[in-house]
Parts: structure tokens; sequence; C-alpha cells
């Protein structure tokens, strides 16, 4: 690996590792934007990428759950081998329906939240459950009920996203990725489509997931979350994890000149 | 926020006295009256020369608006209007997602499709449809260049009814798979991949929640088609299949040598049948509207299912999630 990478990688979880990016490469065309990428998430661990605009960290957060196919290394979860399945050595596309099946372990929050316009809050949330876990209406509303409640918008059940603000529709949109008990989480700058004084809401409920044990991965510009609640900060630039460890320690003592005069300018 | 009495802030002074609300002149508009005057005096012309004009023979209108043969007409005229556009639907729905399908055979096939039902007449295809049976005296379903399974006459089962819907609903599907095709890629990315990450499979994802959403620019144009349809029923003489609405009230016009009042009588119904379909088509936008064109004030019945779902009452305000 050619990568510069930090050795003062403090691991403040000791979980069993949950995710293993080995090596990721990704080609778009020619155009190669995840350049060896190398990273593990233990089981609890909230970990929070960082670096400037085009780096690659939304494309690296799609590759876990297959939105984007890597072009080469591994990605693992728990020990399911993403997107693949390995046939003595050569590796062969998994079918839609396996696909799918891993993607219910990992739930997703996008920036610009991607509620079903057509569904009022309540609806969202048990989509899936009812669908694809083929849970009963009334358990799926009664676990979305509490879902609501936990993200502070119980009685915003029955309205529509659009009569929902920014903030809270993002917090719908988490109550949705849970509601499939995923095992992982993966936040693709969930706050940067938001209004400043919406941002606390949505930090908030992801602090308390993250204390709740949920095993997450964050791509997000909140320097003072990672701070606060991140266990790792991983700096990406051009394709690459320029540095990665404890968030106070880097933000406090970054190795690298890039890592420095990223800090710089966001801090 | 306009609660009472905000506490300490305000509740020395007195509450702000009502202000005096403005009372201006309006702009006047003087070119909207003559408009208006041109337009009384255009419409009255008319309605006078439908009302004197003795050659539109309105007592002839009158009998043989609810004339049993012209009734039946109608019924028949509906029946290929319903039954050629559900045909249309289905295969441009079936269409429309073959086009956006990751196999490519289902894509050229699509496309080909299309190609060939809106690259030539409807009129020739009616044609085509009512000479099925010479073209091909027996149907008959087998291996290719194998053995027959079964059989049966053409004649038997593509009567000129048959060969009517078909051909209405076969030209029509490829209109129709275009407009569908358009709703589809109306639909945000965005959806599909909050769909897919929830573990959702694709043709789930198409059903529940690409189309509902894509239906909202798909049912304008849709409804259009479908009166366009109620009038391309009048081809089917075509095929020829001649019981329709036009080919009915035609053939009491040269029998009784009395066509204006009979064509008023076809334009009666055929205009009766269109104002219903719209009012269907306003329902029906309504429904696929829910969420983004018509958001009802949201219903309060959430607070009960709360309670439902918890043994403590909740006690959550809207600010601050806490987990
Ligand atoms: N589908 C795609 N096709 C081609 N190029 C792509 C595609 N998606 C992303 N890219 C390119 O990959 C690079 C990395 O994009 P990515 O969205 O991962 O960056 P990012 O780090 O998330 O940036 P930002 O902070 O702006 O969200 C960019 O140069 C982008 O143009
Ligand atoms: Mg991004």
């Amino acid at each position: 690996m050619s990568t510069p990478m930090n050795e003062t990688v403090a691991a403040v979880k000791t979980g069993e590792p949950l995710v293993r990016i080995e090596d990721v490469h990704k080609f778009f065309g020619t155009h190669h934007v995840l350049r060896g990428i190398d990273m593990t998430v233990r089981e609890g661990e909230v970990s929070v990428i960082i670096g400037p605009s085009g780096s690659g960290k939304s494309t690296l957060l799609r590759c876990v759950n297959m939105l984007e196919t890597i072009s080469a290394g591994r990605i693992r979860v728990r020990d399911d081998l993403i997107g693949f399945r390995d046939v003595n050595g050569r590796l062969h596309h998994l079918p839609a329906k396996d696909i799918a099946a891993q993607r219910r372990e990992i739930g997703m929050v996008f920036q610009r939240f991607n509620l079903f316009p057509h569904r009022t809050a309540l609806q969202n949330i048990i989509e899936a459950p009812t669908q694809v876990k083929r849970q009963s209406k009334a358990a799926a509303r009664a676990k979305a009920m509490e879902l609501l409640d936990r993200v502070g918008l119980a009685e915003k059940a029955d309205y529509y996203p659009a009569q929902l603000s920014g903030g809270q529709q993002q917090r719908v949109a988490i109550a949705r990725a849970l509601a499939m008990e995923p095992e992982l989480m993966l936040f693709d700058e969930p706050t940067s489509a938001l209004d400043p004084e919406l941002v606390g809401d949505v930090l908030n409920v992801m602090k308390d997931l993250a204390q709740s044990g949920m095993t997450m991965i964050v791509v997000t510009h909140e320097i003072g979350f990672a701070r606060e609640v991140g266990d790792t900060l991983t700096f990406m630039d051009a394709g690459v994890v320029v540095e990665s460890g404890d968030p106070r320690e880097v933000m406090a003592n970054p190795q690298h000149a890039r890592t420095r005069e990223f800090l710089s300018r966001v801090l | 926020m306009s609660g009472p009495a905000l506490s300490g802030t305000r509740s020395d002074k007195a509450a702000p006295a009502r202000p005096e609300l403005i009372d201006a002149v309006p702009v006047r508009h003087p070119g909207r009256w003559a408009g208006a005057v041109i337009i009384f005096i255009v419409a009255a012309l008319l309605v006078q020369s439908l009302v004197t004009n003795q050659n539109f023979r309105w007592d002839t209108v009158g009998t043989y608006l609810l004339d049993v043969l012209v009734i039946q007409g109608i019924g028949w005229t509906l029946l290929l209007t319903v039954l050629s556009m559900v045909i249309a639907i289905v295969l441009a729905i079936l269409l429309a997602f073959m086009r956006q399908s990751d196999n490519p055979l289902f894509r050229y096939v699509s496309w080909v499709w299309v190609w060939f039902f809106r690259g030539t007449p409807v009129y020739t295809q009616l044609v085509f449809w009512g000479l099925i049976a010479v073209l091909y005296p027996k149907i008959a379903l087998g291996v290719p260049f194998g053995p027959e399974l079964f059989s049966f006459s053409t004649q038997d089962v593509i009567n000129a009814f048959i060969a009517a819907v078909l051909g209405l609903g076969l030209n029509e599907s490829a209109y129709l798979a275009e407009i569908f095709r358009a709703g589809l890629k109306s639909v945000d990315t965005g959806q599909m991949e909050a769909a897919e990450a929830l573990g959702m499979r694709k043709s789930k994802i198409m059903w529940r929640i690409i189309l509902p959403q894509a239906m909202r620019v798909i049912v304008p144009p849709t409804g259009n088609e479908t009166i366009g349809m109620l009038k391309t029923t009048s081809l089917v003489l075509a095929v020829p299949f001649t019981l329709d609405l036009t080919f009915v009230t035609n053939g009491i016009a040269n029998r009784s040598y009395l066509p204006i009042p009979l064509l008023i009588v076809a334009a009666i119904w055929y205009l009766v049948i269109t104002s219903v379909l719209m009012v269907g088509q306003y329902f029906i936008e309504r429904h696929y509207g829910k969420g983004v064109d018509n958001l009802i004030p949201a219903p309060v019945k959430a607070t009960q299912a709360v309670t439902a779902a918890h043994t403590t009452p909740a006690t959550t305000a809207d600010e601050g999630g806490h987990v």
C-alpha cells in the first residue's frame, strides 16, 4: 500500500471488527476515484470521515451498501463479502436478491433525506418492515411510533414529508433506516442540506444513537460532532486515506500537511 | 407564534392597538370589460343562431338522442374505449419497465414495439387486424418448427370486436409507453437509492415507490389519450366493426337523410362522456397528488397511536430528539 497512513490509531472501542474495507479501488470509467482505501470499523464504533469535496467520501459509503460496485479490493460487513461471492478464489456477482438481503443489515441516511413524498412519516417508516421483512402492519406501526418518539417526532406521524422541516425530515429518515434494525448505519453528510438552526436536532439524534451502541460511519463537515462523538476520525483526500486516528488527537496534532491545511479551513 | 401574553417580556404593556387596515382603490381594468362585452355579444349571436336556424332540426336531435340504437352505440363505444385503454395501460407499464431494465434484450424489444406501433397509422393497423384471419386462418401453440400443442380457427377467436380492441389497444400502448417512460424518469433517482438501501427489490420499488410518484406526471396526458381514444374508436369501421356510436348515427343519418341533427346527437354524447372522464381524472389526479399537490392539514390521529405503542404516554416535544 502506497497510501500514507498514520500509525497512532488509538482504537477506543474494543469490539470485533464489523466493517473491513481492504484496498478498495473505484473507477468511474477512467476516473480513478478511490485509490486503495483501507479501513476497519469495530462494533459500536463511530467512525467519522472528513475530507475536501470530491475526495470520494460519498463514493466509499455508497460502495459499502452496493449503491456503487467496487472495482478492486474487498468490503466485508460481519463475514459477508459485500456484492460478491467467492467461489474457489473467483468472485461472482451476487444476484439482486442477495444484495437486497445484505442491504437490510445496513441503514443509510442521505444528504437530501430521500423520504418517499407520497407517504406520511409513519408510512415511510413501515414501508420496508412490512414489504421486505413481512412484519404485520400493527407490529410495524407500533415499532415505527416508538422510533418516531425516539427522534422526537411522535406527533408528526401522519404528516407528509412536504409538511415537515428539513431537520424533521432527516430525523424521520433516520427512523426509517432504524426500522429495519440494521447492524450498521451510514450517514452521508446528514446535516449539510439543513438550515443551521436545525442541525442540532439531527446531531442530537445521532449522538444518542451512538450512545446506544450503534455502529456508525459518518461523513460530515461537523467537526464538533466528530470531536465529541467520534471514536475514529479519518481524513480522506483525492481517493486515499491520508490520516486516521483518535479524533481529538488528529485535530490537535495532525501529522500531514494536507490534514493540517484542511482542518485549518474547517475548524 | 401568536400565543397569549408572553410572560415577563411584554406583560406591562397593553395589547397593541389594532392597526388601521389599508383600504386602497383597486386598479381598474377597462380592457376586461370591453373584452367581456365582445364575448357576450358573440355568445348571444351563437345561441340565437342555434335556436332560430331551422336546419339544426332540434326536434330530430331530441328524437334520436335517447334512441335505443344510439344508446347501444354508446355502450359499444365505451366498451371499446375502456378495454383498449386497459390493454394499452397494462402494456405501457410493461414496456416502460422493460425500457428501464438492465436487460438489453428487454430494452430493444420495448423500443422496437414503440417504433412499430407508433410508426404505422392506426387505420392501417385496424384494417390489418380485420384481415388477420385471412393472414393466419389458424392459431396454433406449439414448439417452433416442432409439434403443435393445440390450435383453433382464427375466425372463431378474433371476431370484429376483438380485432378492434386489439388494434386500438396495441397502437395506443406505444404512445402510452412513452408517457409512462417520461413519468418514471421524472422521479428523483434518490427515491430508487433510498428504497434500495432499505433492502427492497427492484420490482417492489417500481410498483410501490417509483410508479405512484410517476403517476402525478402520467395521469394528465393519459387522460388526454383516453379522451382521444374515445373518438378514435370511430375508426373501427376499418375492421369493420359497425356498432359504435359514430357508425350508428351515420347509419341513421343516411337512412333518414338528416346528417346534421345526427352529427349533433353524436357530438352531444361524446361531450357528455368526455365530461365524465374529466371528472374521473380529477379524482385520480387528486389521489396521486397526495403528499405533494394537495397537502391537506395533517390529521392528528397519530397521538392515539403513540399511546397505543407505549405504556407511558409520550411526553416528547417537537424539538430535540432523545434516543
Ligand atoms: N456516478 C458517477 N460517475 C462518475 N463520476 C462520479 C460519480 N459519482 C462520483 N463521481 C466522481 O467521483 C469523485 C468523488 O465523488 P464523491 O461524491 O465521492 O465525493 P465526496 O467526497 O463525497 O464529495 P462531497 O464532499 O462534495 O460530497 C468526484 O470527482 C465525482 O465527480
Ligand atoms: Mg459526498
